[in-house]
């Protein structure tokens, strides 16, 4: 069998641009029609979250964090994006099997379209995120937002690289997506989201670094709650694991896309 | 260079692992891994072919024989264990309509996320738009939601959306049923007319009438390989004589037995009994008839005690209970006998002239005023099968001539 090279592949997926975009637009506008409040649970469900931990966090554990409910802020929205891609975005292949099985068409729109809705969702968070700093008085040093389109592009660059592996494991194995719904959830304590990572002890530390999503978090809260440039080391780790997870997941889709039709 | 072939089909091979316990969940893929039983079904087995660019193929191949399969490794959905397949230009296929609508978004917006599936651009679809709209008749409901559109409504937005993809190659499964009489006539004269264009259709039909209409070659797939190749009107009548031949074959079995018995309703006074009947055609049992064949039903009868006035009888309905013709001996002022041994009586039509369908005969034996001696609902059951699509009850002797 002949395999298409990668220029191919990826000529194909730019063919397939309009599909990409009206898949977006479905998720987005599909999603909450019929609600009463449509669009604005985009905004509710990271509102409640965030007032959710900030009592536990602030009010009950009586962290020393200055301004904790903000410090949260900025890395909750990140990491609801990168959560909700592992844990919902690992069955979008299965979600959309009809299509799937009865059409063809680069097989990779799915799980980009996906988390491409996500991405934007987390765009739509960040000017509330902007807008709530700017009220703080927080934005004291606005040059080092020039890292911020960086660091959210590896960070998509990231998901759609796991949601690539995640997904196609779905199709064969179904479990795949009740078992990243536990894994998210301790995926998320194990990233230092709702705590800093100055408190990780010196002897976890590099372990914590193998976790793709610690430089990640770590990056967005330099830039927007300590409005400081993140560490050389820190945007290295986290470039490097986004384009390896990138193309790791895309080769392992790849692979697994050709009997996707078939399993499902 | 513009290659001669739009479709070269080379040596494809094709099999499915069928489990006999379909689950997929982690349980059942670890732990019980070497209890999962499956066995290999290759459905493709060796096939080639090539189609020529802007000729029109019809698969045909009894249910099973791998046609769908073929179809869907051309568009890309399945892929081949071996062999190679080359389509030149760009593919739509037929295969699903309205793949990835969404109920909630109005007609236009599906049309885009339609089309979008397809490969066109924002660009591509805008200039179609209005085709695609003026095409599916819905110019009034294209901005309301696809969930208030009737089921007809529906599949013709999506074949307007399919047929307007200007594909260099349209792929076809039994879709040409959308819509009403008018707007079915619509869609085979725009098939026609992209056929006319110079595109290449594949399509696989069941419709015989079809196929004809619209082909100028039929591959008969079987057991996953090429069995015949040529025009519609020299294979259309050898596949429907094998697919009528099976069906015998697989009915060749019971009937070496005494008659089948269906639900018999039986009831009479008894002095004289059917014991048997058999189906012929030209002195050959049979259970499978075209129309046009002769068929003789040959009806055994035992006597007991002898029956005066005898009037024998017969019904022939269709599987759905219309009764399609009957007629007695006494109705057709025949003279009445005195049975007094065993014997046989035989019903001979020259030419059966039902219509394609699943026939059951009623048989009864009489005597004086309508007093039975043994009735047998269902004593028999036939099928009659025809490349003609004819409809009614009975085929009525007729010819045509113009003048």
């Amino acid at each position: 069998m002949k395999l298409e090279t990668t220029t191919e592949r990826i000529q194909e997926i730019y063919d397939y641009r309009e599909m990409i975009f009206t898949q977006v637009h479905r998720n987005l506008r599909g999603r909450y029609k019929g609600s009463a409040l449509g669009f604005l649970w985009t905004f509710l469900n990271p509102l409640f979250q965030l007032i959710v931990y900030t009592i536990v966090f602030s009010v009950i554990m009586k962290t020393s964090t200055e301004q904790y409910s903000l410090f949260l802020f900025v890395t909750l929205i990140p990491w609801i994006f990168f959560g909700t891609c592992m844990s919902e975005g690992s069955g979008c292949l299965r979600d959309t099997e009809d299509m799937i099985k009865k059409i063809y068409f680069p097989r990779e729109v799915i799980p980009i379209s996906y988390v491409v809705s996500q991405f934007i969702n987390m765009l739509l968070c960040f000017i509330i995120v902007l807008i709530v700093l700017l009220v703080a008085g927080r934005l004291t040093n606005p040059a080092v937002f020039v890292y911020l389109p960086l660091i959210m592009m590896i960070e998509l660059s990231l998901a759609i690289g796991l949601v690539f592996i995640f997904s196609a494991w779905c199709v064969y194995l179904r479990d795949v997506k009740y078992m990243m719904t536990i894994i998210t959830m301790a995926w998320q304590f194990m990233t230092p989201v709702m705590y800093s990572v100055d408190i990780i002890p010196g002897k976890l530390i590099k372990l914590f670094y193998l976790n793709p999503m610690t430089s990640v978090i770590v990056a967005y809260r330099d830039i927007l709650y300590y409005q400081q440039t993140p560490e050389i080391d820190t945007l290295a780790i986290a470039s490097f694991m986004g384009i390896g997870f990138l193309v790791l997941g895309w080769n392992l889709f790849n692979r697994l896309k050709r009997r996707f039709a078939e399993y499902l | 260079m513009q290659e001669e072939y739009s479709i070269e089909v080379d040596n494809i091979k094709k099999s499915f692992r069928v489990y006999h316990d379909k689950g997929f969940t982690l349980k059942e893929a670890s732990l019980f891994k070497n209890r999962r039983s499956y066995e290999i079904r290759n459905v493709i087995d060796g096939l080639s072919f090539k189609v020529k660019k802007g000729e029109a193929v019809a698969l045909v191949g009894h249910n099973g024989c791998g046609k769908s399969t073929t179809l869907k490794m051309l568009t890309r959905i399945f892929y081949p264990d071996s062999g190679n397949i080359t389509m030149r230009g760009r593919v739509s296929s037929l295969l699903e309509l309205g793949a990835g609508f969404h109920a909630d978004m109005t007609g236009r917006e599906n049309i885009f996320i339609n089309a979008a599936i397809f490969g066109l651009t924002h660009k591509e679809i805008e200039a179609r738009l209005d085709d695609i709209i003026a095409f599916s008749e819905l110019e009034e409901f294209i901005d309301n939601p696809v969930r208030t559109y009737s089921s007809g409504m529906y599949m013709r937005l999506a074949f307007a959306v399919a047929i307007n993809v200007d594909a260099d190659i349209l792929l076809i499964d039994e879709i040409l049923v959308v819509g009403d009489a008018a707007f079915q006539v619509k869609c085979f004269n725009r098939l026609r007319e992209i056929l006319g264009k110079g595109t290449t259709i594949v399509l696989v039909s069941h419709s015989t009438r079809q196929i004809e209409q619209l082909c100028d070659r039929c591959i008969w797939i079987h057991d996953g390989k090429v069995r015949a190749d040529g025009k519609p009107s020299d294979i259309n009548p050898l596949y429907l004589d094998f697919i009528a031949k099976r069906g015998e074959d697989k009915k060749k079995e019971p009937e070496k037995e005494e008659p089948k018995v269906f639900e018999v309703t039986r009831y009479g006074s008894g002095e004289a009994q059917i014991s048997g009947v058999k189906l012929f055609r030209s002195g050959e049992p049979a259970i499978r008839f075209d129309a046009e064949d002769p068929c003789t039903i040959k009806v055994d009868y035992t006597v007991k005690e002898e029956v005066k006035d005898t009037v024998f009888g017969i019904k022939i309905y269709r599987n759905d209970g219309v009764l399609c013709y009957g007629t007695t001996t006494r109705a057709e002022h025949l003279d009445r006998i005195t049975l007094t041994k065993d014997g046989s009586v035989e019903f001979i039509m020259p030419r059966l002239s039902l219509i394609s369908g699943e026939y059951s005969v009623d048989l009864s034996i009489e005597t004086g005023e309508e007093y039975p001696v043994d009735y047998w609902k269902g004593a028999a059951k036939f099928n009659v099968t025809s490349n003609i699509e004819d409809e009614g009850t009975s085929r009525i002797a007729h010819e045509w001539k113009q003048n």
